[in-house]
């Protein structure tokens, strides 16, 4: 009977925040119908043409399926940073600089066969990100620096740095755009699916989706690292190391930050550029909220967003609606996600009402 | 004299009149059908157990809260409900646990604040604090109009809410749990104005869960039980054992001075006493500061032994919270040293501490004990996790787990729907239950124990007690720090006072009474 009992608390948890997410998007979907109707289009039209672009198509699944892994990979940092009690939102800084270091790796180790070079861009680019990550967290626990402000700010000086080193240092002598050298073949992800650009970097995210997954639930550390997040003090009191599981959460995101650059750099633009992310590691935050911190809830959640951002230029073309309202519909999500315990106070309120 | 005699003889001259009260939130029914007289020149106590609907009849008396059915008749008149305005204009004034007070304004302007009476936009404060002198003086309350509240020590805070509630022409006067923050000598004070005021007409009614004290003071007992009157009677017709009784519904072993005393001297190492090294926990010149540089443990040492309580006196705030802390490693001494076990762990993990043999049980189970949101079984394993059987390599092992929650579950009676069960949805009782069973299932050699007992009740404080002195015999040393002289006085073998972070004296068990150590509280070395 014990051995069933945790099985049960995880559907336990899990299915709460499942439905409060599931009833966000769609309350979200709604008010996305009425502002579409306000415009004078048909809500049904529009929401046919971007899901049909989305996921309609061999070659639009493909490319939902491309967005979705730098969104789930820095999603599924940002949850466990969560979980340990770190507002970190300094992950799109972490991918720029994962990126680069990716991209510089890969300029340099050119005529290295693959199976060499890619698990050092890779490596290259959890270092990078979990390093600058990790100055957040020194902030942090040595001068008690709110990260919600350090890591904003440091996605500044990161995406800054990143923009001198493309005009300076690592700038291709070729080019006249602030880019690095093109990527020889060796330092490519290879791609998936033969006439699309998805690339392997999915398999990246869904495997470290279910390390996640595993980390949290199954193992020792990934318990007190909750608990941590939960209640610190509890845990400080129980004789566990606090500040480390701090210290991994801000490490854990960054790394998974960098590799989400690092897949963007290898796998989709192959060199780095100044744009190299429309401000993934901001999505990734409302995935991790979505995804209610939970690996696999976060892969679902990234796997939306990708198909709302992939549908929204379809959606425009066909329909006349203006792409940025799939950002309107993001923003929703989480705005309804966060409200959702107002339903049960309203709940209670008219029950104490009737009650007097 | 059966209850409907006493219930109306009350009803005779009655100052409060409350009839069939009843109050629902949602499907739980707070108050039931109760029915509460009070005479003037009373001191009617009201007594129960935490949940058992004390402070919501009194909200329903302060209009604060309309209830669904009854009716209130205040000097013979009907009263309305749900008003606070009403109620304060009827005479209805509240002192509550936690004072309502503005520390940096005086004594006159607190009592003045809102008070249309002093002038809304030039509030005339001189001839007010005039008044709230003549006020004070007429009933003995020792009180400075013009003294800042800051200043003030807490029972003076709580003599300002009395006289502001006075002042707004209170006659019923309710105080909730007013002693649970004063020594000995200033509750007698407390009780000497309680006194007053009822000889000059007021009806008081006085909360409390502390027998002892409902039995000295008041004239009448209601107890209340789940929402239900239990029983009003005269406190002379009554005891302490009846009373609880009457407030859980059943038997309660009461742990008895008597027995305890005899077990400490029928232990052969409580003879110990005087400060050394040896011991399971010694404490040597601990000094520590808060976080604004406060001395909150001024050079404090103690000892504990194997097989002894050692307990920890003083009023709420003197150090004994910063002490406990430091000695579980939660809280760094600016000097001194602190060894468990022979091993000077002054710089040493909590973890290690726990390794050693030491186990907390914190004041604040909430905040430092228990991760409400997670299950009793994840509650259980916080401190122990680490080890085998419980985890292999790194992994949880889950049928290790379920099976520790299932055992501790058991032999701690812990009543959960399983140990999936998450610990905010459990009561009081049965969370401390928990904080308890964790600490004392790995077996402890050193226990800090701080208001274990605090806000359960009695069926619950019991248990705590019990487990305490079973600790005890099983060879560990515990420190017991407590504001309560009586669970102190009940189970301790030795017994040191605080005050301002100094250990002002020590007492074997023989020699300590209320009175001693209530002026060792107060700042009179031993």
């Amino acid at each position: 009977m014990s051995a069933t009992e945790p099985t049960r608390a995880a559907r336990w948890a899990l299915s709460p925040a499942l439905a409060g997410g599931a009833l966000a998007v769609l309350a979200a979907f709604l008010v996305g119908a009425a502002l579409i109707a306000a415009a004078g289009v048909n809500p049904l039209t529009a929401y046919a043409a971007l899901f049909e672009s989305a996921l309609g198509s061999r070659n639009g699944i493909a490319e939902t399926l491309l967005r979705t892994v730098p969104l789930a990979l820095c999603g599924l940092g940002v949850a466990l940073a969560f979980r340990s009690g770190v507002f970190n939102v300094g992950a799109e800084g972490q991918l720029f600089l994962g990126g680069t270091a990716a991209a510089a790796v890969g300029v340099a180790g050119a005529g290295w066969p693959s199976v060499l070079l890619l698990p050092a861009m890779a490596m290259a680019a959890m270092l990078a990100g979990a390093l600058w990550s990790g100055v957040a967290a020194v902030l942090k626990l040595r001068f008690r620096a709110d990260e919600l402000i350090t890591t904003i700010m440091l996605n500044y000086v990161a995406i800054h740095f990143v923009s001198y080193l493309l005009h300076g240092p690592l700038k291709d002598p070729n080019a006249a755009l602030a880019q690095t050298t093109r990527l020889t073949n060796e330092a490519r992800l290879p791609v998936l699916l033969a006439g699309t650009r998805l690339h392997a970097g999915i398999l990246m995210a869904i495997v470290a989706a279910a390390l996640a997954h595993l980390f949290l639930w199954k193992r020792t550390n990934g318990f007190r690292l909750r608990v941590v997040g939960l209640n610190p003090r509890a845990a400080e009191n129980a004789g566990m190391n606090v500040r480390a599981m701090i210290v991994f959460g801000f490490l854990i995101c960054g790394a998974l930050s960098g590799l989400a650059g690092f897949a963007e750099v290898s796998g989709v633009q192959r060199r780095m550029i100044e744009n190299l992310s429309p401000g993934f590691g901001y999505t990734a935050i409302m995935v991790a909220l979505l995804g209610a911190t939970s690996p696999l809830g976060v892969l679902a959640a990234a796997f939306l967003f990708a198909a709302l951002q992939i549908g929204a230029t379809t959606m425009e073309s066909a329909a006349g609606v203006p792409s940025t309202l799939t950002t309107i519909i993001q923003g929703l999500v989480v705005l309804f996600l966060i409200g959702r315990s107002a339903a049960p106070m309203l709940r209670d309120k008219i029950a104490a009402r009737r009650v007097t | 004299m059966t209850a409907r005699e006493v219930r109306a003889e009350g009803a005779a001259a009655a100052l409060l009149d409350m009839r069939g009260i009843r109050v629902a939130f949602g499907r739980f029914v707070a108050n039931d059908a109760i029915d509460l007289v009070v005479q003037a020149g009373e001191i009617h106590a009201l007594l129960g157990e935490n949940g058992a609907g004390k402070s919501t009849l009194m909200r329903v008396l302060a209009g604060l809260v309309a209830p669904a059915a009854g009716e209130m008749w205040i000097d013979g008149a009907p009263a309305p409900l749900g008003l606070p305005r009403e109620a304060i204009r009827l005479g209805v004034g509240m002192v509550h646990q936690h004072f309502m007070l503005v520390p940096t304004l005086t004594v006159a302007e607190n009592i003045c604040l809102g008070l249309a009476s002093t002038g809304r936009f030039f509030p005339d404060l001189k001839s007010a604090a005039l008044k709230i002198r003549a006020l004070a003086t007429n009933y003995g309350l020792d009180v400075d109009p013009f003294a800042y509240v800051a200043d003030l020590s807490i029972a003076g805070q709580q003599r300002v809410e009395i006289l502001k509630a006075l002042y707004r022409g209170a006659r019923i006067l309710v105080l909730d749990e007013p002693t649970a923050v004063l020594t000995p000598p200033e509750t007698e004070g407390l009780f000497r104005i309680l006194r007053t005021l009822a000889a000059e007409g007021s009806a008081i009614v006085f909360i409390s869960h502390k027998l002892n004290e409902v039995m000295a003071l008041s004239s009448r007992v209601t107890v209340l039980r789940q929402g239900r009157v239990a029983a009003t009677v005269r406190t002379r017709d009554t005891d302490a054992r009846s009373l609880a009784r009457m407030m859980v519904g059943a038997e309660v072993d009461l742990p008895k001075l008597e027995d305890a005393v005899r077990q400490s001297s029928s232990s052969a190492s409580s003879t110990s006493g005087g400060l050394k090294a040896g011991g399971v926990l010694y404490v040597q010149g601990a000094v520590c500061r808060d976080a604004r540089g406060a001395l909150r443990v001024d050079r404090a040492s103690l000892n504990v032994d194997r097989n002894e309580i050692v307990g920890v006196a003083g009023v709420d705030g003197n150090g004994q919270q910063e002490l406990a802390e430091a000695i579980v490693g939660l809280r760094r001494l600016e000097s001194g040293a602190v060894f468990i076990d022979g091993e000077d762990v002054t710089a040493a993990s909590v973890g290690r501490r726990i390794a050693l043999g030491l186990a907390h049980i914190p004041e604040d189970r909430h905040r430092t004990a228990l991760v409400e949101s997670m299950s009793i079984e994840d509650n259980v394993i916080l401190e122990t996790v680490g080890a085998p059987p419980l985890s292999q390599r790194g992994w949880l092992d889950r049928r290790a787990t379920g099976k520790l929650a299932q055992d501790v579950m058991a032999r701690f009676d812990i009543r959960a729907a399983g140990p999936g069960q998450k610990v905010g949805a459990l009561s009081g009782g049965n969370q401390q239950k928990v904080v308890l069973a964790r600490a004392f299932s790995r077996d402890p050699r050193l226990v800090i124990a701080v208001q274990p007992a605090r806000g359960l009740d009695v069926g619950a404080t019991a248990f705590v007690h019990r487990e305490l002195l079973a600790r005890r015999a099983a060879g560990a040393g515990v420190l017991l720090i407590s504001t309560e002289l009586d669970e102190i006085l009940a189970l301790c073998d030795r017994i040191v006072v605080m005050f301002r972070g100094a250990i002002m004296g020590e007492l074997a068990r023989a020699e300590a009474t209320t009175e001693k150590l209530g002026l060792m509280m107060a700042g009179r070395a031993a």
